[in-house]
């Protein structure tokens, strides 16, 4: 439970009076407190520093070891004190945590010391306040990479393959670690170096050579050894393509593996071969065969499988991409604005280069760029103005966004890490508030199954489990509750299996239309489902005080929402009324060995209000728990 | 010196009742509310020096500014009822424990209001009770309002109930209650005939005693 909460228990229980008049049965003894309960100071002394502390700001975590009688086993008689043979400088924190109900993180200590502090005072890390979280986890974050490297890099040559490997498995492993085995490196580097030998021959087929005999013109080597060049990147393209295809065999997940970003270069590295080969002999088609050897120049990016840095380079641009697209749409809309002003401004000249306006796009672009190739200039006077407008304005709006974009980069970079953190928080603190919430309902009926056999004085309290004098006062006060309503708690599963049997149970009782049947039977769960769904969908909750607030929030949007759905299933009142009494009548039945002065009473829906049927209500209650063991 | 506190706290927040919400927050969460001498306490409360101090430890400790707000107070409460959904009945309590309405619990009506549930006779203890349902506070609790409360004690069990809750349960809840304590049947019950009828029913007097030694 959150903080000071034990606090409130004693208020929340003496507001249970509230209930008296209008309680069904009759209430629950209380549980005996046996301490007592006047608050005394504690002396803790830490490896000589010596805190004093209520015992009360000790109880309000009855599940870490100061909260709990585990602290007991530090108890030193002879000082009347508790001693802990531990760091005096951070059990400061840890008190300050009991104190306030937020543990910080103190920034100048070493982060495994303190998750060890932590983790003998038993308290769980996820409940560091927000402001000292973020530090906490960038700590941590960068201590375990340390330490992961490390290891990394003792292990990285040594891992054995795990046993019972397939052919297939062990080739998946070769080709993404190279440096397992000595085949995998041969075929790494052989790879590696035909993708150089394919890059530069692509390179140097555009180079003139020296012409053959009898000829006057420069050839591109690329025709004259037309041969050469052509078995060499037949050998690369058959040393590609069979790369690819045993890749694919020994992909876990073939769908996956073709639609990565690798095996797409590689597919357009080699295709362009193929379409060659399959490609008529055709003046206009090999035109545009031509311009498909151009994809042969992507077979470069065939190394960033060999390269980290180019894979890191790749990653950057795509994290950095708004603020590359940014900068790129500010530009595009200064270029049209002074394009657009150029062309206006040198319509009027002769045989001017700003013919139009996308014309005069090149002209922006250069002058920005402060490039200014002369090509196109502006003759009038007009048009020289707004010209060095530009290329001033172009200074500016290239040379500002680039630091601002690199510092932008890192600070998007790191704040994308951070929300998605958070978002992995978020979840863990919702699922361990449910956990938690589920814990206190699940203690509830685990002390309720106990106490259910036997329905004695409170001197079986003894023979239960150790349980915490708040716990036992946290169950007695829901107790009442149950006995308030004549309703009683259950779990998740009993309440679906309880669902089913009823719908069952109108089926084979009713001779109505099926149809209404299960209508009425759905309607019974997913009033709750949707209650349950608006419950969940709503949560955004941290742990600390402050989360308790939130949870409640969703809840009274769930109150708001209670209303229309109630007024939903007011249609279908009638059929389940008389399933209602069926229920009673089954407890009248089994209840019928007590005297029978009382069964008038049971056709009724049990009023444990009415006078003098103290005894009798009692038993009712015991025979509804017989009922309930065994309709289940 | 502290009633004096008490009293200017009061006035500017009658007088800025009107503004946002935001403000409110924002002057709540300034307000440092002093309450009364240990010894006023004392005399008002049944409880004895020791406890005084020991509750206004807790208390102070939750809410350092001195006071609670409703939406403090929901969320207190709602803790205690993870099944359900406490906030309604929170509500209406919260109503009880503001005795002089002006939207925050401060330390002394917590702890008028614990007096008399713990160390009240029985008289006072049913009399808070009725104080708890009559919501309009006008002397009569009608059948619109026992609704409202039973439908809220209903809300805080929450879904997974054995039986499992029917719709008319609470209505009949209401029926029941109201068949036992309006005695001329005009359809309203007084504090009058609440007290009686209580004080008639050994169930209810004898759970009185429960929660004495809650504190």
């Amino acid at each position: 439970m959150a903080a000071g909460v034990a606090t409130w228990l004693p208020f929340a229980r003496a507001a249970a009076v509230g209930w008296l008049p209008l309680a069904k049965k009759t209430m629950p003894k209380p549980p005996v407190d046996k301490k007592s309960r006047n608050d005394e100071i504690l002396f803790v002394n830490v490896s000589g520093l010596r805190f004093q502390t209520w015992k009360n700001t000790l109880d309000r975590y009855p599940d870490t070891l100061l909260g709990s009688s585990e602290k007991e086993f530090f108890y030193n008689e002879d000082t009347q004190e508790y001693f802990f043979d531990r760091d005096p400088e951070m059990f400061r924190h840890i008190l300050n945590f009991y104190r306030t109900g937020k543990l910080h993180y103190p920034r100048q200590e070493c982060i495994q010391a303190f998750d060890e502090e932590l983790a003998f005072y038993g308290i769980v890390p996820d409940i560091i306040g927000d402001c000292c979280m973020e530090e906490y986890r960038d700590r941590k974050k960068e201590n375990q990479e340390r330490l992961a490297e490390d290891t990394e890099a003792e292990m990285a040559t040594d891992t054995p393959l795990p046993p019972h490997s397939t052919s297939r498995e062990r080739l998946w492993r070769a080709f993404e670690n190279p440096h397992t085995s000595t085949m995998a490196l041969v075929f790494y580097y052989v790879t590696g170096f035909f993708i150089a030998v394919s890059v530069i021959a692509n390179v140097v087929e555009t180079v003139p050579c020296r012409p053959p005999k009898g000829s006057k013109k420069d050839l591109p080597c690329g025709e004259k050894y037309s041969l050469a060049f052509f078995c060499m990147d037949t050998a690369c393209v058959l040393i590609f393509t069979f790369e690819y295809l045993m890749r694919l065999f020994a992909a876990p997940s073939r769908c996956k593996f073709m639609r990565s970003v690798m095996s797409v270069i590689d597919v357009v590295a080699i295709m362009p071969y193929y379409i060659g080969l399959v490609m008529p002999e055709n003046e206009d088609v090999s035109g545009a065969f031509v311009t498909l050897r151009v994809f042969r120049v992507f077979r470069i990016f065939k190394f960033s499988r060999h390269s980290q840095g180019l894979r890191i380079l790749g990653y950057t641009l795509k994290s950095c991409a708004s603020e590359l697209g940014f900068l790129l749409f500010s530009l595009t809309m200064a270029i049209i604005i002074f394009a657009t002003v150029m062309f206006y401004a040198e319509k009027g000249t002769k045989g001017t280069n700003f013919t139009s306006i996308p014309a005069s796009f090149w002209y922006t672009i250069v002058t920005m760029t402060t490039l200014g190739y002369g090509d196109m200039v502006p003759n009038t006077i007009a048009g020289k103005i707004f010209g060095s407008i530009c290329s001033l304005s172009g200074v500016l709006v290239i040379a500002l966004p680039v630091p601002v974009i690199v510092s932008n980069f890192s600070r998007i970079y790191h704040q994308n890490q951070r929300a998605d953190k958070m978002r992995a928080q978020q979840k863990v603190r919702l699922a361990r508030i449910r956990l938690a919430k589920k814990g206190t309902t699940n203690a509830f009926l685990q002390f309720k199954e106990e106490v259910g056999f036997q329905d004695r004085d409170s001197d079986s309290a003894l023979c239960l489990k150790n349980r915490s004098s708040f716990e036992h006062q946290h169950h007695h006060l829901l107790h009442c509750l149950e006995k308030t309503t004549n309703h009683e708690f259950t779990d998740e599963l009993t309440f679906s299996e309880m669902c089913m049997t009823e719908s069952v149970g109108y089926r084979t009782s009713r001779s109505t239309s099926i149809s209404s049947h299960q209508g009425v039977s759905t309607s019974c769960c997913p009033r709750r489902a949707k209650r349950k769904a608006i419950r969940l969908a709503n949560s955004t909750v941290s742990v600390s005080r402050g989360s308790v607030q939130e949870l409640d929030t969703l809840q009274v949007h769930k109150t708001s929402a209670g209303p229309q759905s109630r007024s939903s299933l007011n249609a279908r009142t009638e059929d389940l009324k008389l399933n209602c009494e069926d229920r009673d009548f089954t407890a009248a039945i089994i209840s019928i060995p007590t005297p029978p002065a009382n069964t008038p009473d049971e056709s009724l829906p049990p009023s444990p209000a009415i006078p003098g049927i103290l005894r009798n209500s009692r038993s009712t209650s015991f025979t509804h728990e017989t009922v309930k063991i065994s309709s289940l | 010196m502290g009633a004096l506190m008490v009293i200017f706290s009061l006035q500017t927040k009658q007088r800025r009742k009107r503004t946002d919400s935001v403000e409110d927050e924002l002057e709540l969460s300034a307000v440092r509310h002093r309450p009364e001498a240990l010894e006023q306490l004392e005399a008002q409360t049944r409880f004895s020096r020791k406890e005084l101090q020991i509750l206004y430890r807790g208390f102070k400790n939750e809410c350092p500014s001195g006071v609670v707000n409703e939406d403090t107070f929901k969320e207190i409460y709602s803790q205690f009822f993870p099944q359900g959904d406490a906030s309604t009945y929170a509500h209406f309590l919260f109503n009880a424990f503001d005795t002089d309405h002006n939207g925050s619990v401060s330390f002394e009506d917590f702890v008028m209001g614990l007096s008399i549930l713990l160390r009240g006779t029985v008289q006072e203890k049913l009399n808070w009770a009725f104080n708890l349902y009559d919501i309009n506070k006008d002397g009569y609790i009608t059948k619109e309002e026992m609704l409202d409360i039973i439908k809220s004690i209903y809300d805080m069990m929450g879904k997974c109930t054995y039986p499992i809750l029917k719709e008319e349960t609470p209505r009949q809840h209401v029926e029941i209650f109201f068949q036992k304590m309006d005695k001329n049947r005009d359809g309203v019950v007084t504090i009058d005939e609440f007290i009686d009828c209580c004080q008639n029913d050994e169930n209810i007097m004898r759970s009185m005693q429960l929660f004495e030694n809650v504190i």
